[in-house]
């Protein structure tokens, strides 16, 4: 025999120790009891798109506190990749970042995994300034796991050349939709491709009929009720109907703001940031739209919140500064200047400042958007139960089954998630 | 200075003086095996590499079909916790190509819409449907191009560089510029002068995948099939031309047997790109399982975008063996009847 083979071989049983060498030597729960006060250095992960606005907080936290630098830990840009980059470092149980910026539907998930500090006793933090919905995406199971960041909420942007006055209902959209089709253009648009903003503009619908997608543990599904028939119906009807254009089942947020700011929309559901296109030079609508909270079954509807929450890792050896620090981005100089970089605060007062009220005209709106905002479902198994969402929501929008048999998948889909 | 450049020099024509040294006791093939059992020398030499490539390659690929076998994390109802899952036997692989799946009651129930597991089957065959219909396409606009490349005429060389451009870029732009180009009032849609749903009907958007695939990589074919082309000296077409072989005879007869070899490249790389394509579809589509154009690799991804690690490492599993079962077979068949093919050039010449 030759020796290469027992070279292989050599390596082989080398590599097969590896495999079988992974172990947890020491417990989430184990960290989650320790470092309470700690103080000291920390560090933030956030990811770079938004990194410039939470520099300034960090800059001005540095400031006060020589003893307790913040440093700032660029991740990738993508969620996935941010997402990834957090969930190595924490199975391997480093402390290697103490606070981080974790997307709303994220928390949860982090914190069944044990990764996140519950903020309890010495680490409470004060919530009541907060918008409700806020609060709620970052608490699972009756315990706060982290503090909300910044939020986002969806509002209605409609053209104020078509429209007199916004339809606070869905039945007061669909009726002035006659509007728009003699001008030859689209009724409502909205993100209806099959990808998270479909699940987004599900719960939307769903919430605006006071329906919910899972029960308070976060894992029962609860579609098949009639608030959640009523509200795919209605979404369905509204593709049938023109009211929604069929090509919307290939929108996303791109889409739909180059097709309103082209002019061929009257109604359009979006993030603020479409704001600054349908105010810039390429926009061809400039001054001709306004903003509106989302319509729901009676009176306003109900927007899904987007948004960071701000989590302390169980591994953090500094935690009374990572809690200080978290409670300090929500201060009311911190979040007026989330506002500024169109990064919606999640601090109630802010929204009634009468400056930035002149300065952002869409500011009303978010605030009565965000104030009947509902957080997409918080649970452990977000990924799997937008994926039974949105592929059945989208088979229905298409017609390829009837809603009543989506919902039906729906909830067996949903039921599957938590195997 | 100088001296250590000549002691450098020495010593990097160290390792060329053994080969020399063995040469010429290689005839006598007898002496081998008792001379190669001393000679660790090349053992020595290979080792690192060997261990190299054990820990980078094996290990990950070991290790992947090691966790296929683990169950992913559980979940405690009472705490709200995950917990670990433990051994799972084959139940990943039954999972997906059984597609059956646990209800919360405990029951088997065959995947609801809307799970992963349900759209593996179609995943499969959308993969095998752009695999053949993408190389099908690509080999035989590939041989065209390939063709008129190698005639001599003005401007040769820089259609050469020129028809090289699609395949130079990044998949990634490719996929966004088709993006654009099938969006609803996108150019496609513009000059058919009707509204094709390229991105939202099923056929559509497959056939859109398709389209891009094609006019990314039928480049890199046509240049593989150019360098076969090349390599059939020009003589023979002559001597046909003399015995009176018209161009279609010409083509069967030499060109298609001689470029053989190079064209069988060209398609087995050609079929295991496709086969385990990702990028193009994903960006183009999404990523998600239940997207028309849903490829096995997208699949695999997205169950990891759901947190069951293991239950993707046994569908990347499965991908493997599918990409090395189809590789095992063109290699087996395709590639021992170029071989017979260049024998029998050899015979013959």
């Amino acid at each position: 025999m030759s020796l290469i083979p027992r070279a292989l071989l050599a390596a082989g049983a080398a590599t097969a120790l590896l495999l079988t060498g992974c172990s947890n030597p020491l417990s989430a729960d184990q960290a989650a009891e320790e470092n309470l006060d700690g103080r000291g250095p920390i560090s933030f992960a956030m990811g770079r798109n938004d990194a410039a606005v939470m520099m300034q907080v960090i800059d001005r936290w540095n400031e006060d506190n020589p003893d307790e630098q913040v440093e700032f830990i660029e991740l990738p840009g993508e969620a996935d990749e941010q997402r990834n980059a957090l969930v190595q470092s924490l199975q391997a149980q480093d402390g290697q970042y103490d606070v981080m910026a974790l997307d709303v539907v994220w928390t949860a998930e982090f914190a069944a995994e044990g990764w996140l500090q519950p903020l309890e006793d010495e680490l409470a933090i004060e919530t009541s300034g907060l918008l409700p919905a806020t609060v709620e995406s970052a608490t699972y199971r009756d315990t706060l796991y982290a503090a909300p960041q910044n939020t986002n909420g969806a509002l209605l942007f409609y053209r104020t050349d078509l429209v007199e006055t916004p339809p606070e209902t869905w039945d007061e959209l669909i009726e002035s939709c006659p509007a728009a089709f003699d001008e030859g253009i689209d009724c409502y648009i909205g993100q209806f491709r099959n990808y998270e903003g479909l699940t987004v503009n599900v719960s939307e619908a769903v919430n605006a009929f006071g329906g919910a997608i899972v029960g308070e543990d976060g894992q029962t599904p609860e579609v098949d009720t009639p608030e959640v028939h009523e509200a795919l119906q209605l979404l369905v009807d509204s593709f049938a109907d023109g009211v929604i254009p069929q090509r919307a089942t290939g929108f996303s947020e791109e889409e739909t703001h180059l097709t309103f700011t082209g002019g061929d929309a009257m109604y359009a559901r979006n993030w603020p940031y479409m704001y600054a296109i349908g105010e810039s030079e390429e926009s061809e609508i400039a001054g001709d739209f306004a903003v509106a909270p989302l319509p729901g079954k009676d009176g306003v509807g109900a927007s899904t919140l987007g948004g960071y929450n701000n989590g302390i890792s169980v591994f953090s050896e500094n935690k009374a500064t990572a809690r200080d620090f978290i409670e300090f981005v929500q201060s009311e100089e911190n979040q007026r200047s989330f506002m500024e970089a169109a990064f919606p605060p999640v601090l109630e007062s802010v929204y009634d400042d009468e400056e930035l009220l002149e300065e952002y005209p869409y500011l009303q709106a978010l605030k009565e958007s965000l104030q009947n905002a509902e957080p997409r479902p918080v649970t452990p198994f977000y990924e799997a139960i937008s994926t039974a969402i949105r592929d059945n929501a989208y088979a229905a929008i298409r017609g390829d089954k009837s809603v009543d048999e989506a919902i039906a998948d729906m909830q067996s889909a949903i039921d599957a998630a938590g195997r | 200075m100088a001296e250590s450049a000549r002691a450098g020099g020495a010593n990097a024509s160290g390792p060329s003086l053994p080969p020399q040294q063995a040469g010429p006791s290689l005839p006598p093939q007898q002496a081998g095996p008792s001379r190669r059992k001393r000679d660790w020398r090349p053992v020595y030499l290979i080792a690192p590499s060997m261990v190299i490539l054990a820990v980078v390659i094996m290990y990950p690929v070991l290790r992947a079909v090691y966790l296929s076998f683990q169950s992913d994390r559980g979940f405690d109802q009472d705490t709200g916790r995950f917990i670990d899952g433990g051994f799972a036997g084959i139940a990943h692989y039954t999972r997906w190509i059984f597609q059956q799946t646990t209800s919360s009651l405990g029951e088997t129930i065959s995947c609801p819409p809307g799970t992963l597991c349900s759209n593996f089957w179609e995943s499969v065959g959308v993969t095998f449907f752009f695999a053949g219909v993408t190389v099908t396409v690509e080999v035989v606009l590939g041989f065209w191009m390939a063709i008129i490349m190698s005639r001599t005429f003005m401007g040769r060389s820089l259609l050469r560089a020129s028809v090289l451009i699609p395949w130079a870029i990044p998949t990634a732009v490719t996929a966004k510029l088709w993006y654009f180009i099938f969006a609803d009032q996108g150019i496609a849609n513009r000059i058919m002068g009707r509204q094709v749903g390229w991105l939202t009907d099923d056929w559509a958007a497959r056939f859109a995948v398709i389209i891009s695939d094609v006019w990314k990589t039928t480049p890199f074919v046509a240049l593989l099939i150019l360098a076969g082309l090349q390599m059939i000296p020009q003589d023979v077409y002559e001597a046909a031309k003399v015995d009176g072989a018209n161009a279609w005879q010409r083509f069967t007869q030499i060109t298609l047997p001689l470029v053989k070899p190079a064209l069988m490249v060209a398609i087995l790389f050609r079929t295991l790109d496709v086969l385990r394509m990702y990028d193009l579809p994903a960006i183009l589509h999404g990523v998600s399982g239940a997207s028309p154009t849903t490829t096995v690799s997208i699949l695999v991804v997205a169950d990891i975008r759901q947190g069951n690690f293991n239950s993707a490492s046994a569908l990347s599993t499965l991908v493997f063996l599918m990409i090395f079962g189809v590789a095992f077979i063109m290699v087996k068949w395709l590639g021992a009847n170029a071989i017979r093919t260049q024998d029998a050039e050899r015979k013959g010449a």
